[in-house]
């Protein structure tokens, strides 16, 4: 065979990004290892999470955002999320679609994923990719989510800048808007801003912003038309202006800080949740079962055993 | 156990001018109940379309559909595009208005299934699943 | 629905239907009653005056003339074409020659995208589902020794159906036939095309411009021509049910009429030339049911609604073609008897022109052979069956009356929710029609898979035999030669003529004014259907479709 794949990303062959990306998903052996192995080159890139309800026009947005940042020069990969379905554990990826203006441009990498229902989120993950997309060299990183849960958190865990994308009409009223995603916002789009109501929407979204807590930055709210590119300049100037406003505030060092702290424990859980699934199965521990129908053990004890057990265990585990 | 379970990432793919979707609509969504992951390209995709979508998305499976005849010209095309990918153990089937022959000399090039009119959806959705291509040998 | 994987899955197949089955519903899955009676009609208010009437008379349920049939047939019109445009004219004449008695053309893939057979995306696709037609000179070669003055034609082309419409037009005035003696239907819907067919080029709101153009070129010029044939055969080739169809066509239609409106036109002028193409599909009296409701609802919008006058206005004239998707690869034989039962569901509907498939469309195009037994099919029931003799024979039946005005309420309910999201525009946009005709095409999908909807030879009675019919065999040199073609049509035309009528083209589009006499204009100084439609994207720009699965 040829070299391996880490040699074939560090030296530039995309194909290998893509391998590996598959790698990091499925959270195998050589996934950790690769990002092991190339954690060094990472820091550069600029990630964007974007997230709102279905319908909202993110991935049009996304590709409007894509076209804006190709023009100026700057290579942009983009982790495309939909939820995998809990009833057959498959997904239609469909933002991709959307997307396809870019396909023949070198210079982006558009990337579908599922949530798959994973243990410990989708975090791991996402990540991973956005790891592998900052060492292999992308100046943009774009990560696009429904936002509907836990996913929305995810991504603001994720990105450097979240921007949350609302429209008008959808049929819900702004109460219905979660306060808790609008605190996750950096800034706030506005999207099919030619429809009617939207002015109000944006007059509503104000009023939600003066009434909670941001600290010392309002996120602006910035009207698109995302299928004509309206508002996109805009946008990326507001983009770039968080970037700039993050490092000078020395917020920078703390969300990443915060971001790689969150990502140590996910791993972390991640190994036990492994180990744990093991133990509970392993036929050697059914008498601990046993011991606790009986009452003669409470879970507590229990516990304390299987604890015991994990210090004493040999560290590594994977699938 | 483990954290996440492999999932096996289809490609769905209309090459050409055919704008007939719905067959391969109804296989999405039958391959997505069967518990794979499915990305459908849209309409008027060329060869080398499908191909760079297939490789940056490291998909297990491309399944090309194509009601218009032109199957001869744009299937060999897709074949030696996915080849230049470094895609050749990608699974590739076809699905569409194909004759008998056709079918026959498109399996011998590289397709390893043609699923013609009237084939059940169970049938493609369980040759897919029985064919998955081996992926142990990253290293 | 999880689908196991077994090896015997298959070889259920082969089984007869289970005759514990319990799915007594159309095929569209309607629920249908075991019995009809009196009591049907009670509980539906039943008025025959009101509902049934008489042929010829508003609501028009009958028919929307007096003798239908007796006094004339439906039109025998075959849908053809394929390869070059001297292959197509040979197949013309064949039909002709063998009672047909309208023409319909197929065109080509790329040509029904805007596109010359010389383009590169237009690869491996000439001449394989219709006839290339890249310029003028293709188009004479297509019509030549055809009757122009005498019959109709129906020409099925839709994104670019207004150069098309330019070449036929100039080919037949450079035969000395005046415009306003021709007489035909160009299919120029192009608002199905962005649910279900897929042959868009411009966007919505450049093309609906441009179909109007039409309607008021065809108003002010040419009384005998039908300027839209306002589709739901294709709706339900992609899945729709049979309610959906009706219900998306006619919404189709209220659109047409409203930018017409827009446009300053009188409806009771354009009105008239508006006409219907619908599917038909096996269950016979589902679809006898839909064509009947479908003439009353039309009659009640165009009077009520749009309070047309003339009474042409309010009727519904209509083409039918039996159910391309019904038809199948294994056992093609069978093929007859389907389209058989779905010609005689249409006539019993009272369509004005029918186009019947043949027995190999599932595989191929269709050859002389199995052309010719399509046309009998209708000849057959046309002068043997006896159905023609009287009008509306199967009005008063409690079933058929009940299912068309259970028909009518379901298509009223679903014209209420589009009118609720704004219109078919904004339907479009908010995907309303793509999700709604994905989701009963996979519906249907179940259905066959659990076998609680059969389809016999595929899923039911499966005999595994290969087919063994003749299969149409193209020319693989066609292709090659109208590249050549094309290159030599662009040297020798007169290249200044070109420019400057080009350049015409551009500035009346970029003016709004209507374009069909710059067409004639561009087409007659051999501007090719590629040419032309790349200068107009350049103006209106090109569509970006929803994609949802």
């Amino acid at each position: 065979m040829t070299e391996d794949l880490v040699t074939r990303f560090l030296a530039g062959e995309r194909r290998a990004l893509a391998r590996l990306l598959s790698h990091v998903e499925d959270r195998t052996d050589l996934g950790r290892l690769a990002l092991r192995e190339i954690f060094q080159r990472t820091g550069n890139a600029h990630t964007i999470g974007i997230t709102g309800p279905p319908g909202a026009g993110k991935s049009t947005l996304v590709n409007a955002l894509i076209r804006h940042y190709r023009e100026h020069g700057k290579t942009v990969a983009v982790v495309a999320i939909d939820p995998t379905s809990a009833l057959s554990g498959g997904a239609t990826l469909g933002d991709r679609i959307r997307m396809m203006d870019n396909y023949a441009d070198d210079g982006v990498f558009i990337r579908s994923m599922a949530t798959r229902g994973q243990l410990g989120g989708l975090s791991l993950a996402v990540g991973g990719a956005v790891h592998l997309f900052d060492a292999f060299g992308f100046d943009i990183v774009l990560i696009e989510t429904v936002g509907v849960g836990q996913a929305e958190v995810d991504v603001a865990d994720a990105a450097d800048t979240t921007i949350v994308v609302q429209v008008p009409g959808l049929g819900d009223s702004i109460q219905t808007i979660k306060a808790g995603v609008l605190e996750i916002a950096d800034i706030l789009v506005v999207n099919k801003a030619d429809r009617p109501d939207a002015r109000q929407l944006v007059r509503d979204l104000r009023n939600m912003l003066l009434l909670g807590d941001h600290g010392t930055r309002m996120p602006p709210i910035v009207p698109t038309i995302a299928t004509e590119a309206d508002g996109i300049t805009r946008l990326v100037e507001e983009i770039a202006a968080h970037r700039q406003y993050l490092e000078e505030s020395g917020t920078a060092d703390d969300r990443v800080r915060q971001r790689l702290r969150r990502e140590v424990a996910q791993f972390a859980r991640e190994q036990f949740n492994l180990w744990l699934l093991d133990w509970l199965h392993d036929p050697a521990n059914d008498p601990l079962a046993e011991r606790l129908l009986r009452r003669e053990d409470d879970p507590g004890t229990v516990a304390d055993r299987l604890l015991d057990d994990f210090r004493t265990a040999p560290q590594r585990h994977s699938r | 156990m483990s954290a996440t379970t492999r999932a096996i990432r289809v490609l769905i793919a209309k090459p050409g001018l055919d704008g007939h979707d719905r067959g391969a609509k109804v296989l999405v969504r039958a391959l997505r109940d069967a518990g794979m992951e499915v990305i459908y390209t849209g309409l008027f995709q060329t060869p080398e379309m499908i191909a760079h979508a297939a490789a940056d998305e490291d998909v297990d499976v491309v399944g090309i559909s194509i009601l218009s005849g032109a199957h001869n010209v744009l299937v060999p095309k897709i074949i030696e595009e996915l080849r230049v990918a470094g895609l050749d153990d990608v699974l590739l089937v076809a699905g569409g208005t194909i004759p008998a022959e056709d079918a026959r000399l498109l399996r011998e090039s590289g397709v390893a299934a043609v699923f013609g009119p009237g084939t059940p959806l169970t049938e493609a959705v369980d040759f897919i699943r029985n064919h998955i291509p081996s992926r142990e040998r990253d290293h | 629905m999880h689908h196991r994987p077994s090896a015997d899955n298959h070889h259920v197949y082969d089984q007869p239907p289970d005759p514990r089955q319990t799915d007594f519903s159309t095929v569209s899955g309607e629920p249908v009653e075991p019995l009809y009676d009196a009591s049907s009609l009670e509980r539906i208010g039943f008025d025959a005056d009101r509902d049934v009437g008489q042929p010829g008379n508003y609501p028009f349920t009958r028919g929307i003339h007096e003798s239908m049939y007796r006094g004339r047939l439906w039109t025998m019109r075959q849908f053809a074409g394929f390869g070059s445009a001297a292959e197509t004219n040979a197949r013309f004449r064949y039909l002709l020659e063998h009672g047909e008695t309208g023409l319909s053309i197929a065109f080509d893939l790329p040509t029904l995208y805007g596109r010359d057979t010389d383009d590169p995306l237009a690869e491996g696709e000439f001449g394989k589902c219709g006839v290339a037609v890249s310029s003028l000179l293709d188009m004479e070669e297509l019509l030549d020794q055809i009757p122009l003055g005498d019959i109709t034609t129906s020409m099925t082309i839709n994104g670019p159906a207004a150069i098309i419409w330019a070449m036929y037009i100039a080919t037949a005035e450079k035969r000395g036939i005046p415009r306003a003696q021709l007489g035909g239907t160009l299919q120029n819907d192009i608002l199905k095309e962005y649910t279900a067919q897929n042959e868009y080029i411009f966007p919505p709101e450049p093309s609906m411009k441009l179909v109007v153009d039409t309607i008021e070129f065809a108003t002010n010029e040419m009384p005998r021509w039908n300027s839209i044939s306002i589709s739901g055969y294709h709706i339900r080739e992609a899945g729709a049910t049979a309610t959906e169809e009706l219900a998306f066509t006619i919404a189709d239609g209220l659109a047409y009429v409203d930018a017409a409106l827009a446009r300053g036109l009188d409806v009771d002028e354009f009105a008239p030339r508006l006409s219907f193409f619908f599917n038909c599909h096996n269950d016979f009296f589902e679809e006898i049911a839909k064509f009947r409701a479908a003439r009353r609802i039309w009659a009640k919008l165009m009077r009520e609604r749009y309070g047309a006058q003339n009474e042409r206005s309010w009727w519904m004239r209509f083409h039918t073609q039996t159910a391309g998707c019904s038809l199948t690869a294994q056992e093609p034989e069978n093929n007859v008897v389907r389209t058989t039962i779905q010609a005689l569901a249409a006539v019993l509907g009272g369509t004005q022109s029918l186009h019947t498939n043949s027995l190999d469309e599932a595989l191929a195009l269709p050859s002389d052979w199995a052309v010719r037994i399509a046309l009998r099919t209708q000849q057959v029931i046309a002068f043997e069956s006896g159905v023609t003799n009287s009008v509306d024979p199967l009005a008063g039946s409690y079933l058929v009356e009940t299912m068309t005005s259970e028909m009518e309420t379901r298509v009223w309910a679903i014209l209420s929710e589009i009118d609720e999201i704004g219109g078919v525009i904004p339907a479009i946009e908010s995907g309303y029609f793509q999700k709604r005709i994905s989701d009963s095409s996979y519906r249907y999908e179940q259905a066959l898979a659990e076998r609680s909807k059969i389809v016999v030879g595929v899923n039911a009675l499966r005999s595994n035999e290969p087919p063994d019919i003749p299969i149409l065999q193209m020319d693989p040199s066609g292709e090659g030669r109208q590249r050549e073609r094309l290159a030599r049509l662009r040297q020798d035309r007169d290249n200044n003529r070109w420019i400057e009528s080009m350049d015409a083209l551009e500035t009346a589009a970029r003016n709004d004014d209507n374009l069909m006499p710059a067409l004639i204009d561009a087409v007659q100084a051999y501007a090719t259907l590629g040419e032309i439609t790349e200068r107009l994207r350049v103006v209106y720009g090109a569509h970006r479709p929803l994609q949802i699965v």
